[in-house]
């Protein structure tokens, strides 16, 4: 039987200790009419063989293409060693280091992750991770809420090139307890800084700045952050973090730097994987440690003395604060911070900086490369390893033609940002060499009808 | 065995409160309160100038294993937080009803003070949850 | 033996150098302004040092393949290795989320029989996969709930009552919801007060959060008519999947009432658990709620298999995730689940309820406290220390942590909070007899020890990495983060 070690003589054994003649006794307080005696709609088991003909066959029908999409999840390489490591069975098989004595590997593990992110974000402290980019974003802007007493108010001011898809998971999540999302107008591919002045006087709790911002475009960091600031609002940073091996991290932000930083951790050694998991992170100010949501790891001593780790703070968290909890989370996405931690350790900072330096390069590549078509061209600088693209027609049958030939092209804008023309978002990390762009480029004249020189 | 000062008033959600000479009154938890917290590590205090009403949610006392919220016992202001819990939340656990005060409170009616318990209906109070 | 912190082993200059670019290249087109001026303090380390430290780490930790692992209410079952190396093949694994579905049918019909196959265990009629943890799940059950009543005009239900053994997840979710939350009282056998459910039940109400078998370790044989008195209110009823195994082929949640159900795939179906996640909390609703399923949903459109998103749902609660949730944790549960079949489904639910009650009758028959010892246990059940604790000052925490020095990693401790020096014990289907008597006996040493001598179990554990460690220290003296005595790590490069 299928992960069941029980002999028919032990089952026997056990029923007669427990008093009773099958197992079919053990369900008798449910009551008849609610039983089952079957799942018709489930078919009968397969061996591993013959799950494994399915999956692969069904893996092989998965049309892979040459990846030049970001739009919030990148390809970047994942050494070898990263998931060798993290698929150990007592990390992949272990629970939440509630027991901390029997949970050390875990806990040292998180709170290096946590050192990691701190340090990558210029900010004080982490938690253990959340569950992805656009989830982090919403806890953040709950954090900023119950944190703003200055302003009680609920309302967070969020550029309109913030990844559009985050908004609308923030919207799912913060509806129910009345934050509001106000959109901050952009020109330029970033947030209008004249725009600002139609929020002079209003209340809110926070500034969301994203950097890159969906575009790849660099915002005003410093202007952006000192504005709130002075207006009483917390900054929220969303970020992408391999670019922080290279850009200027949230908390050199400004004259005071960004309280919280947010974003997807998928960047960091998590395969794309068709859409999860990944992770999300969460940094901020020490003096905001409290508001923080999830799990958070801690140094301490044990009885004799020895240094050792902990779950803290967790008088925050719901299975003790209930329906006053910071939020209703329980989970850390536990094993893709392992992955992660392992990739940064191998990557180091300069290893971190050279992928980012790279993937930018490679952009750069690719956008002269394009650009080189007649009627392409690339509005908006600077930016960070992914941009946009203007084309002569609409964007969406190109990117179909260009999937046909094995090229995945880009994110097409047209249906977040209607103002922005027949524009595609762009990218190409530090996996993309000079061949591929030069198919790119190919196949996009082709599509185009443009000749060019081979 | 529980201290119960006599010279303080209680509620029945463990508060203690003392009448001030000028008309304030310090509010804290009970000998009780604090022994079923455990050691605290941390006292979420309320801003001066916060207005409560009686049965509010005033402030927040947390051990590693538990957090508690400490409602306002009276309708009022604050005035004042205990500056000294923030790097010692442990005073609350020694001295519960003396360095270890929560929140001095300007009333805004006095005649809610003849609600709350005295030290013998506080104690009986207790003896009965037992 | 302590593992130095990663960072304890770096040395400047040291690099694993194969993994990135081996030149930097220029990044002469970014304005100073934006460059980061400080090194992030990452550690600089070779690979080799790399792979021993973390594989040192990994043996600081129990884990279910390491340990008996009877963690109540977590369902830690073997997580078979098919199921990660087949959601790992590259077709899955290195694909685009936003890959054209043409792309991508594959690995969208394994999620559409994903969604197949959950409707057929729950008897639900619709299926969203998105949410990426049971809490998630959760909220998007509340909200469905507050959304088809809002659709319905019927604004001022925002009352979700949650019985007093509930899990903390549910009244933190309840309130990210906007809703109030009621609780009820359980009766002595364990069962919900339905009378005090009738007093609470009204115009406001929302919608209930139950459990089935409940954190107790007990089916709650009133389902029936809690399910009248809450509907017969204008309310709905929400499944908290969270013990689905021990029902799983012999009860269904929408047959039981419910219309709404989150399921931990993490538990039931077996998907990693990670040391903390990531986890899955799919949910699956009656026809009412289908509208306001979260998206994306994957359907059927022009012969192929295709995302259903805020165009085909306009009613939809919206996204929870920033793609489509934990793909390869779907994918791991899909394999699990047709590894299984209809029938290993039944002996899932038809072992793991074996080794409960067979597990809680050696206990019992040694004298321990059987919480509600009239009861079946479900897949799990509770003994309480009480007794022990009062004559001997052992308290159920002394007991887990002499569990971990006998090789097992301790049950649930401490809830539900109904049940004073509780441990929730949960053996699960995977586990044979020999470890259960194992299991048995070291509990039997322990107590036998507390009578004998205290002072010996709270000392304990002896063997573990660390000993007990000073959870008041690391509440005040905060320390999370390594912070480097070295001034020039930080300083500009």
């Amino acid at each position: 039987m299928p992960f069941i070690p029980h002999t028919p003589d032990e089952t026997a054994a056990m029923l007669a200790v427990i008093g009773t003649a099958s197992i079919e006794n053990l369900f008798d307080e449910i009551p008849a009419n609610l039983k089952v005696d079957g799942l018709p709609g489930v078919p009968a088991g397969l061996s591993e063989p013959a799950i494994t003909r399915l999956m692969v066959e069904r893996a092989r029908r998965n049309v892979s293409s040459l990846c030049f999409l970001g739009a919030g999840a990148y390809e970047h390489h994942i050494p070898a060693a990263v998931w060798e490591i993290a698929t150990r069975g007592e990390f992949y098989s272990a629970y939440t280091p509630y027991q901390a004595e029997a949970s050390q590997g875990t806990l040292q593990l998180i709170y290096e992750y946590q050192s990691m992110l701190a340090g990558l974000t210029g900010l004080d402290v982490s938690n253990a991770s959340l569950y992805d980019g656009a989830t982090a974003f919403a806890e953040a802007c709950l954090m900023a809420v119950r944190a703003a007493r200055q302003s009680r108010s609920r309302r967070v001011l969020v550029p309109r090139f913030l990844n559009p898809v985050w908004r609308k998971v923030a919207r799912s999540l913060l509806a129910g307890q009345n934050v509001e999302l106000v959109e901050l107008a952009a020109s330029g591919g970033r947030t209008d800084l004249s725009a600002l002045a139609a929020h002079e006087g209003e209340d809110y709790a926070a500034l969301c700045i994203s950097l890159p911002n969906f575009l790849g475009g660099l915002e005003a960091v410093d202007e952006l952050t000192d504005w709130a600031h002075a207006r009483g609002m917390l900054v929220i940073a969303a970020c992408n973090p391999t670019a922080l091996a290279l850009l200027k991290p949230p908390g050199e932000w400004g004259s005071k730097g960004a309280d919280i930083a947010c974003g997807e951790g998928q960047p960091l050694g998590i395969p794309l994987s068709s859409g999860g998991p990944y992770f999300g992170f969460i940094t901020c100010r020490q003096a905001l440690v409290r508001q923080m949501p999830g799990r958070i790891v801690g140094g301490t001593l044990d009885v004799e003395g020895r240094p050792g780790f902990t779950l803290t703070l967790q008088a925050r968290e719901q299975h003790i604060r209930r329906s006053k909890a910071t939020s209703n989370i329980c989970t850390n996405q536990g094993l893709m911070v392992t992955a992660a931690t392992i990739y940064l350790s191998l990557l180091g900072s300069e290893g971190l900086r050279r992928v980012a330096a790279e993937s930018h390069a490679n952009t750069r590549a690719l956008v002269s490369a394009l650009t080189s078509i007649g009627g392409v061209s690339a509005p908006y600088s600077p930016y960070f390893h992914e941009t946009v693209l203007t084309l002569p027609r609409p964007v969406a049958p190109v990117l179909q033609k260009l999937a046909t030939a094995g090229i995945l092209g880009g994110f097409d804008l047209s249906a977040d940002y209607p103002e922005l023309g027949h524009a595609v978002l762009v990218c190409a990390t530090e996996l993309r060499t000079a061949p591929d762009i030069e198919a790119y480029r190919q196949a996009l004249a082709n599509v185009l009808g443009v000749a060019v020189a081979a | 065995m529980t201290d119960v000062p006599k010279q303080l008033q209680y509620t029945r959600q463990h508060e203690w409160v003392r009448r001030e000479k000028d008309g304030t009154v310090v509010v804290g938890i009970t000998d009780h309160a604090q022994h079923q917290l455990g050691e605290l590590v941390y006292v979420e205090l309320p801003d001066e100038g916060r207005d409560f009403k009686s049965g509010d949610g005033m402030a927040v006392v947390e051990s590693t294993k538990a957090a508690s919220d400490v409602y306002a016992p009276l309708t009022g202001t604050v005035l004042e937080g205990n500056p000294a819990l923030t790097a010692q939340p442990e005073l609350v656990n020694t001295d519960p009803y003396g360095a270890g005060w929560l929140v001095r409170l300007q009333l805004a009616d006095h005649g809610e003070l003849t609600g709350l318990l005295d030290a013998a209906a506080y104690t009986a109070l207790l003896d009965t949850a037992h | 033996m302590r593992e130095p912190l990663i960072f304890e082993q770096s040395r400047p200059g040291r690099r694993a150098p194969t993994h990135a670019p081996a030149v930097a290249a220029a990044t002469d087109d970014l304005p100073a302004a934006f460059i980061r001026q400080t090194t992030a303090p990452l550690p600089e380390v070779s690979e080799l040092q790399v792979v021993r430290h973390f594989t040192r780490l990994s043996q600081l930790n129990f884990s279910i393949d390491t340990h008996f692992y009877p963690l109540g209410s977590c369902t830690m079952k073997y997580n078979p290795r098919a199921a990660n190396k087949l959601a790992m093949l590259p077709g899955y694994l290195d694909r685009h989320p936003l890959e054209p579905e043409g792309h991508s049918q594959g690995v969208l019909e394994n999620l559409h029989d994903l969604q197949e196959l959950l409707k057929a265990i729950t008897g639900m009629s619709g299926v969203s996969l998105t949410p990426m943890a049971g809490a998630q799940g959760e909220f998007a059950g509340v909200a469905m709930i507050r959304a088809y009543h809002v659709s319905r005009g019927d604004t001022a239900r925002t009352q979700i009552i949650v019985p007093d053994a509930a899990h903390g997840t549910n009244p933190a979710t309840a309130t990210m919801c906007g809703c109030d939350v009621v609780e009820i009282p359980t009766g002595p056998d364990g069962d919900v007060d339905v009378e005090a459910l009738r007093q609470v039940v009204g115009p406001q109400t929302a919608g209930i959060m139950l459990t089935n078998p409940s954190t107790l370790g007990v089916f709650e044989r009133q389902i029936g008519e809690i399910a009248a008195v809450v509907h017969g209110a204008g309310g709905l009823l929400y499944y908290d999947g969270a013990n689905l195994n021990a029902i799983l082929g012999r009860a269904l949640p929408a047959a039981m009432g419910f219309d709404v159900v989150h399921i931990n795939l993490h538990k039931t179906f077996s998907t990693p658990h990670g040391g903390g996640g990531p986890g899955s909390g799919v949910v699956a609703v009656t026809s009412r709620l289908e509208p306001f399923l979260p998206i994306p949903i994957v359907g059927q459109r022009n012969g192929g298999y295709a995302w259903l998103a805020e165009s085909d749902r306009p009613q939809s609660i919206g996204r929870l995730s920033g793609f489509m949730g934990n793909a390869g944790i779907l994918l791991r549960a899909y394999v699990y689940m047709r590894l299984l079949g209809a029938e290993g489904m039944r002996r899932v639910s038809g072992f793991a309820t074996l080794n409960a009650n067979y597990l809680m009758t050696l206990l019992a028959e040694a004298g321990f406290c059987v919480a509600y010892p009239r009861r079946r246990a479900s897949h799990e059940f509770i003994i309480s220390l009480k007794d022990i604790a009062r004559e001997t000052g052992v308290t159920a925490m002394d007991f887990a942590k002499a569990l971990l020095d006998r090789g097992f990693h301790a049950p649930t401790t401490y809830f539900p909070l109904l049940v004073p020096e509780c441990l929730l014990i949960e053996p699960t289907e995977s586990e044979a007899r020999q470890e259960l008597d194992a299991f048995a006996q070291a509990m039997i040493d322990i107590r036998d020890l507390a009578i004998r001598d205290a002072a010996e179990v709270k000392r304990a554990p002896l063997t573990t990495p660390v000993r007990r460690l000073d959870d008041v220290r690391a509440a005040k003296q905060l320390d999370l983060t390594w912070q480097s005595r070295d001034p020039a790590r930080h300083g500009h490069t």
